[in-house]
């Protein structure tokens, strides 16, 4: 009982080291620094010129 | 023309009926308000980045048109000792600098930026953050220069200042990743924790192994380390901080809770029996932790967008040394008696005296004086006014502190000490509570120990975490962070917190004329023509002959006849301080003021506005128009009195200007109370007497000389193309200079202010009721935790509700 209950709570530490390695990397990334942009990016499209659209198509606006 | 189309495509403000400024998108024709919105577009539609125009959520400033002068002023920004503030440099040609962007609305405007910049030759990098508005851009020197990536932005309508505050910027970056750091500590200890905390619970309840209990606490233990001796740090440093300086704060009784329960819960573990609190003490943390980090964002957020205001750029000037060349050089490094150039259009470095040129100056941003000031040889002219048309070689007499703005400066600096520290109260608040609590505690402590002391210890710490006033000090931030992000998606930008709290009590608003109800830039109102001459044929003789001039009564000459062809001008002569002359197929004219002329003028009718600059257009031998300009009153002025004064709000005019142009305003808009002809003191004074009334005054300026009075008001509101002190001093800034926005943030602060007495209720009846429960020990600490934490969260999602 007890020695399953060490091989676990071991494993958890090396778990949470692996998680708190992989936070510490994205801070130091600079990946917390804007929290609103990247969000937002990735809904404008790049590879727009290849989407056929009918060019009579009415704007939104 | 398509007619459907009342408003401009591109910045949606009303297109005037005589205006045609045609862009094709996307294969079909759309009308634009100006050249400026015309020549954005274009830009924009050449590019190839209409889809700009499909994702943005929020419309763009005005467009502005680039002018040569401007571009040839971004030259400057090339200069090695001028880029040594703000640019690194990467290798032997690569250089990084960081801008300002102005004019960010959306996230499309960040996809326009880095897509159009990122197309040009010789730009390696782009970063654009939206939370900061802050760009970051690498560039190939021998490929591009930094002017032509400034002139680029500037295409696109947007407006780009060189940052130089980096190590302010690179302090803030660390502090937020350390606060991450640990945050994310606290976030894995306490959730590992917890699990193991669950696992005891039940144990307790349902039987455990004594050994499996011990080990399961010392794992716990060996988490919890991290947490008390790294995550929860700065609990311990403030609360020092605090102690040292012989006062009290919320970090006082946080650090006793902490440090209380670990030597408490650490020793139970070593003797094998007791109660230990490792849960208590990691959820705590991790949750303190996470409301400051969100309240320091909110705080960082404006403080980055009013540095951004102040466009912490160098300012420059042109020194003429002893051989004539010309040296650009940084303000700061002018000395008495130098010599500098003023060219046409640029704002004066220093104040000085006039040693050659001639000239008209625009004193508007520091006296209030709307209309342009001769200047010759021997006058003086003051640091921040602008030379409109010809060059000035001056002789530096004042620099820095001894310019006449500085003194403007210094008067606003006494104005903002004697502001009401609204933030300081709410320190002192928390400091009587928190004594109140320690007392508290230590009463329920010793009348615990007296009668049961094997309860104490637990009972103690569940009043302290329970009582922590989270609740209490988060009621009054997340709702100004709520609202300041509301008003900034409407354009309106928060300086001040606090603002919100006195914009919900003002009664009066007070105007500075110039700028804030009117454009600030002359417009034609009228047009009286003589003999056989019409008004479109004198309208087109006068922006002709106006073509050259960088004077602003000739931008209005032309923005009125944009679009028609212009007629060629020979021997165009700029006569400074009087006006143009010029012959047109063969015929000589004249463009400026009576004297211009030189004979006789004719007699106009008696019903001309007083106050307005009149221009005179005459051939040889007579008169053949006079144009009537003044300053051209914004659409929503009088819209705005008018819901002002629904709302039970006074109105009054304070303005610089004299009084016949006051008046003319005034009674435009509906407002009955005004004064006219006052200098910086005198404003200050007559809002000194509106507050002694009782009056909870807003002031709504953007000159100069609006700045002590800005900071002397009860909360001001400067408009966002205004000086750079005005928006400085003001506690909210336009930024879209829509005269309504000033209603929509009385509302705003009017709602706020029900959502923070909100808060305030429930997290006192939270502390009333949780306390009496903890001191008989009903709550034991983990509960106390949660019970803290969901008061936090109750608040601020409440004040979420504002966004």
């Amino acid at each position: 009982m007890t020695e399953i209950l060490i091989f676990l709570l071991g494993l958890t530490v090396i778990m949470i080291v692996a998680a708190g390695i992989g936070i510490f990397w994205a801070i130091k990334n600079g990946q917390f620094e804007d929290m609103e942009g990247p969000a937002q990016r990735i809904l404008m499209d790049d590879d727009d010129p290849r989407i056929p659209r009918y060019s009579n198509s009415k704007s939104k606006q | 023309m398509n007619t459907a189309e009342t408003s401009c495509y591109h910045c949606a403000l009303p297109v005037p009926a005589s205006a045609h400024y045609p862009v094709t998108i996307e294969g079909k024709p759309h009308e634009m308000c100006c050249r400026g919105c015309q020549a954005v577009a274009q830009t924009i539609v050449d590019n190839g980045l209409t889809d700009y125009y499909r994702h943005r959520t929020a419309l763009p400033g005005v467009g502005h048109e680039v002018v040569p002068e401007e571009v040839q002023k971004l030259a400057l920004y090339d200069h090695p000792g001028i880029q040594k503030s703000f640019v690194r440099q990467e290798g032997e040609h690569v250089r990084e600098a960081s801008l300002i962007l102005e004019g960010i609305t959306c996230a499309a405007c960040i996809w326009l930026n880095e897509r159009h910049l990122k197309q040009l030759p010789g730009v390696l990098q782009v970063q654009v953050n939206y939370a900061t508005h802050r760009a970051r851009i690498t560039w190939d020197d021998q490929a591009i220069h930094l002017s032509k990536i400034l002139e680029e932005i500037q295409l696109l309508g947007y407006n780009a200042h060189p940052f130089s505050a980096e190590r302010q910027e690179n302090l803030r970056r660390k502090r937020r990743a350390k606060d991450l750091r640990r945050i994310a500590i606290a976030g894995l200890s306490s959730g590992q924790v917890m699990m193991l905390a669950v696992a005891l619970y039940a144990g307790a309840a349902f039987g455990m192994e004594d050994s499996t209990a011990a080990l399961l606490r010392y794992f716990s233990l060996v988490l919890t380390l991290p947490v008390v001796f790294y995550a929860a740090v700065p609990f311990y440093q403030s609360a020092w901080n605090a102690l040292l300086g012989k006062r009290l704060n919320m970090d006082v009784p946080v650090s006793l809770a902490v440090i209380g329960a670990f030597i408490g819960s650490a020793w139970a573990t070593l003797q094998g029996h007791g109660v230990v609190y490792y849960d208590a003490i990691t959820m705590f943390s991790l949750f303190l932790l996470s409301s400051r980090f969100l309240e320091h964002g909110a705080q960082e957020k404006s403080v980055e967008a009013a540095e951004n205001l102040l466009k912490l750029a160098p300012a420059m000037a042109t020194r003429v040394l002893d051989g004539g060349q010309h040296q650009p050089v940084p303000v700061l490094e002018l000395n008495e008696g130098d010599t500098i150039l003023a060219k046409p259009g640029e704002a004066i470095a220093a104040d000085a005296e006039v040693i050659e040129g001639e000239s008209t100056v625009d004193e508007a941003l520091l006296t209030g004086e709307s209309r342009p000031v001769p200047k010759r040889a021997g006058v003086r002219v003051i640091a921040g006014s602008i030379n409109l048309e010809g060059p000035l070689w001056l002789r530096v007499t004042g620099v820095g502190e001894n310019t006449v703005l500085a003194g403007i400066v210094r008067l606003l600096d006494r104005a903002v000490a004697e502001k009401p520290r609204l933030a300081q109260l709410a320190d002192q608040v928390a400091g009587h509570f928190t004594v109140g609590l320690l007392i508290l505690t230590a009463i329920v402590g010793a009348a615990w120990w007296w009668l049961e002391p094997g309860q104490a210890f637990g009972i103690v710490l569940a009043v302290l975490v329970v009582t922590c006033p989270c609740a209490l000090s988060l009621a009054a931030p997340t709702v100004f962070a709520a609202a300041g992000s509301h008003l900034l998606r409407h354009g309106i930008l928060l300086t001040r917190g606090h603002a919100l709290e006195t914009l919900a009590k003002v009664n009066h608003v007070v105007f500075d004329k110039t700028g804030t109800l009117t454009y600030g830039k002359p417009v034609l109102q009228r047009t009286v023509t003589f003999s056989d001459m019409d008004e479109e044929r004198s309208l087109l003789l006068a922006a002709s002959l106006e073509q050259a001039s960088e004077h602003p009564l000739a931008q209005s000459f032309l923005s009125r006849v944009a679009g028609t062809d212009l007629v060629a001008v020979q021997e165009a002569q700029n006569l400074p301080g009087k006006g143009v002359s010029g012959s047109i197929a063969g015929v000589r004219y004249s463009l400026g003021n009576a004297a211009l002329a030189g004979f006789e003028p004719v007699a106009l009718p008696g019903d001309l506005p007083e106050g307005a600059t009149r221009v005179w257009l005459c051939d040889e031998r007579r008169t053949l128009a006079v144009f009537v300009l003044s300053d051209g009153l914004r659409p929503q002025a009088g819209e705005l009195v008018g819901q002002l004064k629904a709302a039970g709000v006074q109105v009054t005019i304070l303005s610089g200007d004299a009084a016949d142009a006051v008046a003319h305003v005034a009674a435009e808009t509906g407002i009955e109370s005004w004064q006219a002809a006052l200098r910086p003191e005198d404003k200050l004074k007559a809002l000194r007497e509106l507050q002694q009334r009782g009056d909870v005054v807003a002031m709504v300026g953007d000159g100069v000389n609006d700045a002590p009075v800005l900071a002397g008001a009860d909360v001001s509101i400067a408009m966002g193309g205004g000086t750079q002190v005005a928006r400085a001093s003001s506690d909210i800034v336009l930024l879209t200079e829509n005269l309504l926005d000033i209603q929509r943030a009385l509302q705003t602060g009017q709602a706020s202010i029900t959502v923070m007495r909100q808060n305030f209720v429930w997290a006192i009846v939270y502390n009333l009721l949780a306390l009496p429960f903890a001191a008989v020990g009903m709550i034991p600490p983990w509960l106390a935790s949660i019970g803290m934490s969901t008061s936090s969260l109750v608040v601020v999602m409440n004040a979420l509700r504002l966004r």
